[in-house]
């Protein structure tokens, strides 16, 4: 078996007596691409906030990354790459210059940061728009430069919090070649998503229901489990069993 | 009269075209839906029809009521739910109830029988701050204040937008009702298989409407072969199948990838070819089409 980039065991996260997260368990090995779904109120955000080193988790173990959750969330932080479902990058720098901001910020020297940027804008055949001003970009491209940014300090995750959320149907799945690509050279992706048809093209998926991990399966796995057509329908099964209104 | 009529509307910021030269039509007691990504211009589109902006180009009517011109008698009439949340985070759920309903001079007493089947999910917390409510219920109270002087028509911008499965099937079930009991509807969204859920749609893409229809007649209208292929590299078929004669366009679809295929497509010829190039176990089956497929190919052209 190869390598688990992250590994989590009971990870527990309370608020006074509200329990967001109820000791969560699971592996997610290197290269994969990991779905990671759940209702409204499940409990996501809080997980991966915990995964990401911005939150310490009440109880639990776990690493990611090569780091301890309960101790080393700057550490975590520093390796990981990061897309936020709002839109992060400065629309009033340049494309390079958002570049090396962001390389920056990761501590990466200008000769790195400059060679790592050209590879990068090459992969994307955007090299002609390096001194384009990021704010008058169409969406899509805004999208995709925010993945490649995310992975500029060439961290071996990312996680990408509903990174297709109001992207148009060409542009979605543009955008799912490059978590393809990314993940076919060995990063490993963490995804959010409320649209279905996304939750299979994931190598695996974990479903969340009332703070708890109820299915972590391969897509075709989950299917046969639930005797269920589509990824639609097992999330439709599991989500509707759930308690904890949102 | 229709509940929306309109006609070549267009709105440009600065260099920016947000809406062009835009016209549709919705009949009374129709819950119409508008379909497209961000940038498409939904949102410029409900805020002229909410009189809140005033149109470069062409014109429009709600109920009746030119939108420049009567554009007070059309806020009385109408219910807007815009798409950020909107109402104040420090007042209770309660309170902004009781607000809204006296900016339009009503009480909540008045509503309640319209109300009632969205209200009583959340009338359990009326003493909670709006601001404290989660994304669900603060999408219940937005439109329970929405309906609380009883609008004849509604305007939903993306209530669904960032919500999950099981609830976004929930709040349509709410507009369905809401359509039994005669207001006619106007939603927008980005989530193609919510089309379904409307009488009529619009699908949109960057300030233009790409096609009007029944969502029926919208998928009947995709006239091209299409079928759902899939192998074990699923990554490495999409980029085979592109390069096939017999492939107009192949993109992921779910658990496979769709394949519109021109006149030379043949299955049995398609597997073949890709066991030739080292996929030995490509399965090829006749597909339905979606309205997204209909929108990618729409987009295409």
């Amino acid at each position: 078996m190869k390598e688990p980039i992250i590994s989590v065991r009971n990870l527990t996260k309370r608020f006074g007596n509200f329990t967001a997260v109820n000791a969560i368990s699971f592996d997610v090995e290197k290269g994969e691409i990991f779905g990671f779904l759940g209702a409204n109120g499940a409990g996501k955000t809080t997980a991966m906030r915990m995964l990401c080193g911005l939150s310490f988790p009440t109880s639990g173990s776990g690493k990611v990354a090569g780091f301890d959750v309960m101790r080393e969330g700057e550490k975590i932080k520093r390796h990981i790459g990061y897309m936020s479902q709002r839109f992060s990058l400065y629309n009033d720098l340049t494309v390079w210059e958002n570049m090396q901001f962001y390389a920056g910020i990761y501590g990466m020297s200008a000769r790195d940061s400059a060679a790592r940027s050209t590879e990068l804008l090459q992969r994307l055949d955007f090299l002609n728009e390096r001194d384009t001003l990021v704010g008058s970009l169409p969406l899509g491209w805004k999208q995709k430069l925010s993945f490649v940014i995310a992975t500029i300090h060439r961290p071996s995750i990312v996680f990408l919090d509903e990174p297709t959320g109001g992207v148009d149907p060409i542009t979605r799945r543009q955008f799912w070649e490059l978590i393809y690509e990314a993940a076919a050279t060995g990063t490993t992706i963490f995804v959010t998503t409320h649209y279905m048809d996304e939750a299979e093209y994931c190598s695996r998926v974990s479903i969340m229901v009332d703070g708890e991990v109820r299915a972590l399966d391969t897509p075709a796995q989950l299917k046969k489990q639930f005797a269920a057509e589509s990824m639609d329908e097992v999330f439709r099964t599991l989500a509707r069993g759930a308690k904890r209104g949102e | 009269m229709a509940a929306i009529e309109v006609h070549n509307l267009c709105k440009r910021y600065g260099k920016v075209t947000a809406l062009d030269h835009v016209s549709f039509v919705v009949e009374k007691g129709e819950l119409f839906g508008l379909i497209g990504p961000d940038g498409a211009g939904k949102t410029t589109l409900f805020r002229l029809l909410a009189t809140l902006l005033n149109p470069d180009e062409g014109s429009a009517t709600v109920e009746g009521c030119d939108i420049v011109k009567e554009y007070r008698s059309i806020r009385e009439i109408v219910g807007y739910m815009p798409g950020r949340f909107s109402l104040y985070q420090d007042l209770s759920v309660e309170e902004n109830l009781n607000f809204f309903a006296a900016l339009f001079g009503t009480k909540v007493e008045d509503a309640y029988e319209l109300i009632e089947p969205i209200y009583k999910q959340i009338e359990p917390f009326k003493s909670r701050r709006a601001g404290k409510l989660s994304g669900g219920m603060k999408q219940k109270l937005a439109l329970s204040c929405a309906l609380i002087h009883r609008p004849k028509v509604l305007f939903l911008d993306e209530p669904t937008t960032g919500v999950d499965a099981v609830s976004r099937s929930e709040f349509w079930d709410m507009l369905s009702d809401l359509k039994q009991r005669g207001i006619s509807i106007l939603v927008s969204t980005p989530y193609m298989d919510e089309a379904s859920r409307c009488d009529r749609v619009a699908l949109c893409n960057e300030g233009k409407i790409l096609t009007i229809d029944t969502p029926d007649a919208i998928v009947r209208s995709f006239d091209r072969p299409l079928y759902a292929v899939s192998c074990s590299n699923m990554f490495g078929l999409l980029c085979k199948a592109r390069a096939d004669r017999g492939v107009v366009d192949c993109y992921p679809f779910g658990s496979t990838h769709h394949v519109v295929a021109n006149d030379e497509f043949a299955a049995g010829q398609f597997v073949d070819n890709m066991k030739a190039q080292g996929l030995s176990d490509v399965v090829v089956e006749p597909a339905q089409p979606t309205i997204e497929d209909v929108f990618i190919n729409l987009m295409k052209r």
